[in-house]
């Protein structure tokens, strides 16, 4: 069991000023190594002594690796950027608001001032009994203590479980995926760009990480093509409570419309399984057909066709239908004739659907 | 080096979880080892096969040009155990090197057939084949003495030849048993703990001491098997026992190769049948 000392075990301090540099830091130390971004994932890990690397590399001091800078394509957005600086940038929240709307529902303005989005699609799982220290199979052990009878699962997936059931965290994963976003990795045998969907991975391809980095990676960038500028986005977060928590789950859809029909689509949910999801099938099934109400409930319920929920957690299958239905049909009025304010952090009000009586 | 890899439950009890990985490779070179110093010993010692002759065997007027030795049921039996096996330890050992794939799936699911395969083997062998052809007698134990001291130069008579089995294929036989038997008993107690569909899943079947060393003896098995399927393949593919490899794949052996190795008092083969040209073993197991 983690007992929080305040006193982190001894590393050596690794402060790289270049990117480059960083990545040889990381390449040099291996496994013993590990990557700081804004801290908030890292010292959670290394105070409850869990963690306890050798050498810590902080990349609070390399430049390059912060800002947004406009490219040809789009935007790129360095890695060690703050979620605040994202969240306030102009050209994000004019052609990319889906982004801005997700970084801005992340914890609270104290964290999204010092995290940054490479450690938040980064960030490792928040499942308790790993973080807790116990010994699972994320941990290297051969256990999942939250998928048993009596585990606490509230918060687990209800997709691709895989001995291990905990849920990706990030916010801004599923709002990249819909954005199509590009993945910047620097990589001992050179710099590697992936789809931001093939950014993670899933415990049953590693169950001891969340993305693809490997000793020795770096994440430098990540870039957001121009395809998606100005699209109608839709963004929506689902938590216990209104900030700093980690999401029960969220939906990011970027969308095309021509006249009143979908043209094209992506859309991505996160926190319903171990890595952010993005919904294909749904994707296909809702092109070419009108943006409303009807092909929301479509896709919503194609959306959680093969669910399977743990002991406490079945609710997030209806929770997850309704914010496909959302996301792709758009948000009925509340009783106030009002739209809900889940930009603005707060939690939409149910959609008033007679089957959907365990809807969030 | 630590050959068990520990961790403290969440009773604060200190828990075995599963073998050091470097365990596998520990398996690899100790197969290579084998290989290395089994291959000098030929070209270096060059042993010469001295077998004592029978009077029995001069004359095998009706011994068939091709004796059966391996049925079409054992022969299937063992390839489709030689495939699960390979299935489950590179599913087992590949990610553990950093080569990823959903490798849990495949698995259990070689395990499975493994089983299954291992159960109609067991069956087979006890109750349609000669079941004691495949363990060890007075006489094999008796001729490995004779072996062993003519080797150091000690006096003994020359060693008889093989029944249906060299010894050394008797205790090979054993050993994947004992190791085979391991890794599926403590591997279907293991699908409990995953998602199959098959079991309903109930991690807390067992304390976590006792998963603990079954995780442990399922991983001690599983990499002694590295070591003991490469140890069969380089024996399968020498040349001097490629006639033997043959056999398991076309049912037979030459008449030349029977007498050169086998005792026909102890593996006796009958006259051929007229129509087929093909006698049948007296006995026929795996």
């Amino acid at each position: 069991m983690a007992v929080i000392r305040d006193v982190m075990p001894a590393f050596d301090l690794l402060q790289p000023e270049s990117a480059a540099e960083a990545q040889k830091l990381l390449e040099q130390n291996g496994e013993d190594a590990w990557v700081m971004a804004g801290g908030l994932d890292s010292f959670d890990w290394l105070k409850d002594r869990i963690k306890k690397p050798k050498v810590l590399v902080d990349l609070s001091g390399v430049e390059e690796l912060k800002g947004i800078h406009a490219t040809s394509d789009g935007l790129e957005i360095g890695a060690m950027t703050t979620l605040t600086e994202i969240a306030n940038h102009p050209a994000i929240q004019k052609d990319y608001g889906v982004l801005s709307q997700a970084v801005e529902l992340v914890a609270s303005p104290q964290i999204r001032n010092q995290g940054t989005v490479g450690g938040n699609v980064s960030q490792d799982a928040r499942c308790w009994y790993y973080r807790g220290g116990w010994p699972c199979y994320r941990a290297g052990g051969n256990i999942c203590y939250a998928d048993t009878p009596v585990g606490r699962n509230r918060e687990h997936a209800i997709f691709g479980a895989d001995r291990c059931v905990a849920v990706h965290p990030s916010d801004s994963a599923p709002a990249l995926i819909a954005l199509d976003a590009k993945f910047v990795i620097r990589t001992p045998k050179g710099e590697r760009v992936v789809d931001a969907e093939d950014y993670f991975v899933g415990p049953e391809l590693d169950i001891t990480r969340l993305n693809i980095l490997r000793p020795g990676d770096l994440l430098t960038a990540i870039r957001i093509p121009a395809t998606w500028a100005g699209a109608k986005f839709y963004f929506e977060k689902v938590r216990d409570r209104n900030v700093w928590d980690f999401p029960l789950m969220n939906v990011a859809s970027a969308m095309r419309l021509s006249g009143g029909t979908i043209s094209d689509i992506r859309i991505a949910v996160n926190a319903a399984a171990p890595k952010p999801m993005r919904l294909k099938a749904v994707e296909d099934l809702v092109r070419g057909k009108p943006a409303n109400a009807e092909t929301g409930k479509m896709a919503g319920e194609l959306a959680v066709k093969g669910a399977v929920p743990l002991q406490f957690n079945a609710y997030k299958i209806p929770l997850m239908r309704n914010l496909v239905k959302r996301a792709i049909g758009g948000v009925e009025a509340g009783p106030s004739g009002q739209p809900p304010q889940q930009a603005k952090g707060g939690l939409a009000p149910p959609l008033r659907d007679p089957g959907s009586q365990e809807a969030a | 080096m630590r050959f068990i890899q520990w961790a403290t439950s969440p009773w604060g009890q200190s828990v075995p979880t599963h073998i050091a990985w470097g365990l596998i490779w520990v398996a690899v070179i100790a197969g290579l080892f084998f290989m290395i110093v089994h291959s000098l010993y030929l070209i270096v010692v060059k042993p010469p096969k001295r077998f004592a002759e029978r009077a029995a065997e001069t004359n095998a007027a009706g011994i068939p040009e091709r004796v059966p030795r391996h049925t079409l049921a054992a022969r299937l039996f063992h390839w489709i155990m030689a495939a699960t096996m390979f299935t489950l330890l590179f599913t087992a050992f590949l990610p553990r090197v950093g080569i990823q794939f959903n490798w849990v799936l495949y698995h259990w699911i070689a395990g499975c057939v493994l089983t299954i395969s291992i159960l109609y083997h067991v069956v087979h062998a006890s109750f349609f084949l000669d079941f004691w052809s495949i363990w060890p007698d007075k006489t094999d134990l008796r001729d490995a003495m004779n072996r062993v001291w003519r080797f150091f130069g000690k006096p003994a008579p020359p060693p008889r030849k093989f029944a249906k089995y060299p010894l050394e294929n008797k205790l090979y036989h054993g050993a994947i048993m004992v190791t085979g038997l391991a890794v599926i008993v403590t591997g279907l107690f293991m699908m409990k703990r995953v998602q199959t569909g098959i079991f309903t899943r109930n991690p807390y079947l067992f304390s976590d001491m006792t998963w603990g060393l079954m995780y442990v003896l399922h991983g001690l098995a599983g990499v002694g098997l590295i070591a003991l399927v490469m140890v069969h393949v380089y024996m399968g593919i020498r040349p001097e026992k490629l006639p033997i490899t043959k056999s398991m794949i076309f049912g037979w052996m030459s008449r030349d190769f029977y007498l050169e190795e086998h005792d026909t008092g102890r593996w006796a083969v009958n006259a051929p049948d007229a129509k087929t040209k093909e006698g049948y073993a007296a006995s026929d197991g795996d």
